[in-house]
């Protein structure tokens, strides 16, 4: 018989994410489904764990155990691991979920190492075949889905967002089993986080709509000349008006590097595909961007697809995006600009 | 004292981005179509990890480094050729699939037996460097497995940035959600740095860096022991490409007018 552990860190404040919620009702499914007991683990500061499992009081777990402490509740591999991997065994669980975030995924390869488990990661989703649970994962980097299922236990999952609803249910008192954990040898010290101010922040992950740059907005266009500073002004006044989140291609970025004249307000971090993000948006659009392989697997989980590109031949062309249209994305992206601010 | 960093790069090829992959099922489960042929390149974040490698040890007297890579050992000939020029390193191989089928922890293991093995290898210098995750498997849990196994519990993922401080620290800076960083500082070495992009651009080739490499790399290659990687109790139910290929409205000649109301119709529906 399985026993199912869902684990995660606690947002200061006490709150649960809404991908924390995502996972956990995978995991209350997987549970049901499978006819077995669910724990759920949290970590955090003592008076937001508790507010935690108040929220989630009617998930149907059978115990809410915790570890807390203000060392454990910054994000820092040593304590992570050493917080997941009590949990864990004081759970005997032999399935362990756990949202992918940057924390869980530092963490748990080195619980599931400590445990002798195993791990996969970036799950997309989930199914029971003959009683066997079985995640789905992709492969090479977006370009082929596997499903999978193991024999060994513990069998430690990192869920992707997008794949689960967000648990919604009672809140009520949760009775909850403090686990007392030793605090490993502390090298690192947590500094903080570094945010780019709020006007430049450019990275949206709720954002309804990803706009993608490539590299066609600091080409040569037809009069000869490049006009960085005005695809600067159109891009940054769309992301103004609608919220979109901007990505980029990886020539855009590189760009950088080379010495060559570029949009101040973007970093590798912008970077959708193959070694950059692959973020989830119900729509995309793409500007300037000639939709290569590698780029297009950063549009893997972005449903709505639409690309402004002078070039009908074009990668978005060969049945990538919903639709191509063949035109200049400054003259075109003005006039969008101009439209929006009409309201 | 010994001064300077042991620098410890885990990474191996993975298929160009640009080439078309095809899944088949091979007699030790799912597989590449032609798997050997396709040309391969050095997998790109572990790529960034080498390229910051030697950066550090360049500028940190005493530092060495080296590129500990599992794959078959005729590719990893090849892929020397391409990489060899790059930076200086010295090659520690074992002959072993590359494949993205492969398991984790199997390869996890492998790699740690290997930095093990390592001749002049002082682990209390050592920063265990590789790719945040590779672009063949993509599950971004290895360094932490290979570091578990090396005792190493000072662990980094998705890292942009290193920064020796003036009193021997390192600042560490670590890609979080919504396009942010983690900033923490660790008391030294050991410890392990799964790199994102970094911030330095690809070395153009330098014959005599490449002459350089090559005396520690043929005889690494020779030396490659086989390893083997079962996927033991792993089992693929399915592999394959999605379908769901998209039927496109190309349009050529739509205003530049008419494609803007269409846009922000689309953008507010
Ligand atoms: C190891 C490796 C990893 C890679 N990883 C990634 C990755 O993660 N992400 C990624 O994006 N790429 C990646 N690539 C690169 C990828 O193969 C492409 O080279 C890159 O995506 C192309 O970028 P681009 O479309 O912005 O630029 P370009 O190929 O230069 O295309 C510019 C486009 O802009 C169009 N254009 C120019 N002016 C206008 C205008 N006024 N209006 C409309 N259109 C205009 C042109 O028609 C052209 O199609 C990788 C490559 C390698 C080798």
């Amino acid at each position: 018989m399985e026993k199912i552990l869902y684990l995660t860190q606690v947002e200061p404040g006490g709150e649960l994410s809404s991908f924390a919620l995502e996972v956990l009702s995978g995991a209350g499914r997987l549970a049901r489904d499978l006819g077995c007991e669910l724990a759920v683990g949290l970590v955090g500061a003592k008076a937001d764990v508790q507010a935690a499992a108040d929220s989630v009081a009617g998930c149907g777990a059978a115990a809410f155990l915790a570890v807390t402490g203000d060392e454990f509740a910054v994000s820092r591999h040593a304590t992570d691991a050493a917080a997941f991997e009590a949990l864990a065994r004081n759970a005997e669980a032999t399935i362990v979920l756990a949202p992918g975030t940057s924390r869980a995924a530092r963490a748990m390869p080195g619980v599931a190492e400590r445990l002798n488990g195993r791990i996969d990661s970036h799950i997309t989703g989930t199914a029971i075949t003959d009683g066997r649970p079985e995640v789905e994962r992709w492969f090479y980097r977006q370009r082929m889905m596997g499903r999978l299922t193991r024999s060994q236990r513990p069998w430690l999952w990192l869920v992707d967002s997008g794949v689960f609803d967000a648990w919604e249910g009672e809140a009520g008192g949760a009775t909850l089993e403090a686990l007392d954990v030793p605090l490993p040898e502390l090298r690192t010290r947590v500094v903080g986080v570094e945010s780019p101010a709020a006007e430049e922040q450019t990275i949206r992950p709720d954002a309804e709509l990803l706009f993608v740059a490539g590299a066609g907005w600091t080409k040569k266009q037809a009069d000869g000349s490049t006009h960085v500073k005005e695809a600067e002004t159109i891009i940054h006044d769309f992301l103004e008006t609608t919220g979109a989140s901007l990505g980029s291609s990886k020539s855009l970025v590189d760009q950088a590097g080379e010495g060559q004249e570029v949009i101040s307000f973007m970093s590798h971090m912008n970077q959708v595909g193959q070694t950059g993000s692959t973020p989830r948006h119900p729509k995309g659009l793409a500007t300037c961007c000639h939709g290569e392989e590698p780029h297009v697997v950063g549009w893997r989980f972005i449903k709505e697809r639409r690309a402004v590109n002078l070039d009908p031949g074009c990668g978005w062309a060969q049945g990538k995006a919903d639709v191509l249209y063949v035109a200049d994305a400054f003259e075109v992206m003005r006039r969008v600009n101009e439209l929006l601010k009409q309201g | 004292m010994s001064s300077g960093y042991h620098i410890v790069v885990c990474g191996s090829l993975v298929p160009d981005p640009l080439q078309v992959l095809e899944p088949v099922e091979g007699p030790d489960g799912p597989a590449l179509e032609n798997e050997m042929m396709i040309p391969a390149v050095l997998d790109p974040w572990a790529a960034h990890a080498l390229y910051e490698a030697a950066h550090l040890a360049a500028r940190t007297e005493g530092s060495r480094v080296w590129l500990v890579s599992i794959g078959p050992r005729a590719r990893l000939q090849q892929l020397m050729m391409s990489i060899a020029q790059k930076v200086p390193f010295e090659l520690v191989a074992a002959d072993g699939p590359a494949s993205g089928f492969t398991d984790a922890r199997e390869t996890a293991a492998a790699l740690a037996d290997l930095i093990e093995s390592i001749d002049g290898l002082d682990r209390s210098r050592a920063l265990i460097f590789g790719g945040r995750s590779s672009a063949s498997r993509d599950a971004g849990v290895t360094m932490g497995m290979v570091g578990e196994r090396l005792g190493v519990t000072d662990q980094f993922l998705a890292v942009d940035k290193l920064t020796v401080e003036d009193d021997g620290r390192l600042q560490i800076m670590e890609r979080i959600e919504g396009g942010r960083y983690l900033v923490s500082v660790c008391q030294g070495p050991p410890l392990v740095c799964a790199w994102s992009t970094g911030e330095l651009p690809e070395p153009p080739n330098n014959p005599q860096v490449g002459m350089q490499n090559m005396r520690t790399i043929m005889p690494a290659l020779q030396k490659a022991k086989p390893v083997q990687l079962d996927a033991e109790g792993l089992s693929y139910v399915t592999v394959e490409i999605p379908k769901g290929k998209r039927d496109t409205r190309i349009e050529r000649n739509m205003g530049a007018e008419d494609i803007a109301r269409e846009i922000v119709e689309w953008v507010r529906g």
